[in-house]
């Protein structure tokens, strides 16, 4: 592992008025690779990455350490977190149905992402837009800039929140279930883009997501998180040798083309798997 | 289907929902009109008229013909412009109403641009502070504003402000000594002495306008306030404003840059129902403050039971509704790519 872009040791986060932490003693570091988080629906995986931008307003977030680069996300100001949002970490969300404002022309949601951080005209930012769409594999940009939302596909959609989001060049990318809501025949086409995109440029990458063989095959390593708990770390390439029987049971409840066509096995839930194993990374 | 070019369709549709809109309207006052316990021949010729007198002007007046025909006198005559006369003033309803008409405009617009400018940027305050002290504050400012009753204020406001202090002028559209003084050319105060250039006349008018304008504002701007707030809170709910965040972009380029441009279309609908309510509802204050508009002809026209002038006035109301209608509905098109 390369330095690292981001530490995260004991992050615990409770909403105001929860009785449980949605997340707690979560550790973690990231270097300019892909790690994916997965979780079933309320494991507290959405909540690490919003947490990361601090865009919880209305959560506690505690932890020992939480470092990006030089920056300390605990303790930095409403004002520095702006300045790095947008410029050095950004967040790819999961449904550009709902995620780009259905008001605005596309290309103008891209370019403000630059025009919100660096002095230039703003047909500087919309050339730089132009460009990004190209990176992103949009075969006219010029017509999808002048696009509506409504207008475009949730594929092109997805490349588009992409573009807006790789556009200031950030270091970190949180991708929050970035193709739950696509299409299962654009699904592979954008994470391709993405993947290309975050191994050229060096990005250090957060993959959110409840698909396991997804994460399996586009990121490096992988937490599995459990009740608000991380409770296991492996690199992706050692995902069949896990040895926490939570990941083991989401393992053995995939279905498998041409396998046995016997009942899955259903997922167990044990309380006391909210503590972390011993002995893993 | 027919072949229309794509902008000609949907205007094509509007203007047939607003005709049969209309005729509905016209169905509505001509129903009105047969059935107010009022005997229009009588309130012609007067109690004393001989059996003859009442015949001819009965026969004149199209009464005995069958129903239908009556509705379709009545269309030609409203296609026409011509409403009948006023049995209270003994002008055409018309030319009544085109004076009365222009006062209650004057006063419900500079109302309702005091109601919005107030209540629209309250309102998103509020909805952005939600549940802190500024939405508490507002709330109680808005909440004061909606349960005074118009007539009080207006009275308290006259008290305080015209009598007590002499910040503003008092009952009536411009000081007694002017009126008069400037021709009435398109029956708007401001316009005409500003044509004439008269500026003292101007001043005067716009110092008699401006309490029963702020009070009229300052209670539609509660509803406008209130209604601003919870369109707000639906859309800072919405993913597209984390993008917002996530981009960087300050609270205030969220908010407004980003938010509010898609309550537009909501806020849009709301002040213009607020901006018709105004027109045909300035009724008490235009009381309180002996304002010569159409809420006083109207009350008065009702009280006489002068059926013409009435009909027309309820017409009139309808028609305003429909006007401001179609405005939005235009104006949806300029705020939302999606309806166009």
């Amino acid at each position: 592992m390369t330095t690292p872009i981001l530490e995260v040791e004991d992050l615990t986060i409770r909403y105001r008025g929860a009785p449980q932490p949605a997340v707690q003693g979560a550790s973690f570091t990231l270097g300019r690779e892909r790690l994916g988080i997965v979780g079933e629906s309320g494991s507290g995986k959405s909540t690490v990455g919003r947490a990361l931008m601090r865009l919880l307003p209305t959560a506690e977030i505690g932890a020992a350490r939480m470092q990006f680069g030089r920056t300390d996300l605990l303790t930095a100001s409403e004002r520095q977190m702006r300045a790095l949002r947008g410029n050095r970490m950004s967040m790819i969300l999961q449904d550009p149905k709902f995620s780009l404002n259905p008001i605005r022309r596309c290309g103008e949601q891209i370019a403000e992402a630059c025009l919100a951080h660096e002095r230039m005209s703003k047909r500087a930012a919309k050339d730089r837009a132009l460009a990004m769409l190209e990176a992103v594999q949009i075969r006219d940009p010029q017509l999808v800039y002048d696009r509506y939302p409504h207008q475009v596909s949730g594929g092109m959609g997805q490349r588009i929140m992409i573009a807006m989001m790789l556009l200031a060049g950030p270091e970190l990318v949180i991708a929050d279930e970035p193709t739950s809501a696509l299409d299962v025949t654009v699904r592979l086409e954008v994470l391709k883009i993405l993947d290309g995109l975050v191994r050229e440029k060096g990005i250090g990458l957060i993959m959110i997501s409840h698909d396991l063989n997804l994460v399996r095959n586009f990121c490096d390593r992988v937490l599995i998180m459990y009740a608000g708990r991380v409770v296991e770390t492996l690199d992706a390439a050692e995902l069949d040798n896990a040895r926490h029987p939570y990941t083991r049971g989401l393992l053995a409840a995939q279905p498998r083309i041409g396998g046995s066509r016997d009942p899955l096995p259903v997922l167990e839930r044990r309380p006391e798997w909210t503590r972390p194993m011993e002995g893993t990374a | 289907m027919l072949r229309n070019p794509g902008w000609l369709s949907p205007l094509l549709r509007q203007a047939g929902t607003i005709l049969v809109t209309l005729l509905g309207l016209l169905v509505l006052t001509f129903v009105i009109g047969r059935l107010m316990p009022v005997d229009p021949v009588r309130a012609i010729v007067g109690e004393e008229a001989t059996r003859e007198v009442y015949e001819h002007v009965y026969q004149q007046l199209g009464l005995d013909r069958p129903l239908w025909q009556q509705f379709l006198m009545y269309l030609r005559d409203v296609a026409s412009l011509d409403f009948g006369t006023s049995l209270r003033t003994g002008q055409p309803v018309l030319q009544d109403i085109l004076h009365v008409l222009p006062a209650t405009i004057e006063l419900a617009t500079f109302a309702i641009v005091i109601g919005a400018g107030l209540g629209i940027p309250l309102g998103v305050i509020a909805a952005v502070k939600k549940d802190r002290w500024q939405d508490h504050a507002i709330r109680v400012f808005s909440l004061t504003g909606h349960s005074m009753p118009i007539f009080w204020t207006g009275m308290i406001g006259l008290l305080v402000f015209y009598a007590a202090l002499g910040w503003v002028g008092g009952a009536g559209r411009m000081d007694q000594f002017y009126i008069g003084l400037v021709p009435d050319v398109t029956g708007f105060l401001l316009i005409d002495s500003a044509l004439a250039g008269e500026w003292d006349v101007f001043r005067s008018a716009v110092n008699h306008l401006i309490l029963p304008a702020s009070l009229l504002g300052y209670s539609s701007s509660a509803y406008i306030c209130r209604m601003t707030r919870s369109f707000m809170l639906d859309q800072i709910g919405q993913e597209y404003v984390t993008t917002a965040r996530v981009k960087g972009l300050s609270e205030r380029r969220t908010i407004w840059g980003h938010a509010f441009g898609n309550i537009r279309v909501q806020l849009v609908t709301i002040v213009a129902l607020a901006y018709g309510a105004l027109l045909e509802g300035a009724v008490l204050i235009e009381t309180v403050f002996a304002w010569p508009g159409f809420g006083q002809y109207l009350t008065s026209v009702l009280r006489m039971g002068d059926m013409n002038a009435l009909m027309t006035c309820v017409l009139l109301v309808g028609v305003i509704f429909i006007a401001l209608n179609l405005i939005s509905d235009l104006l949806y098109r300029v705020f939302d790519p999606r309806t166009r």
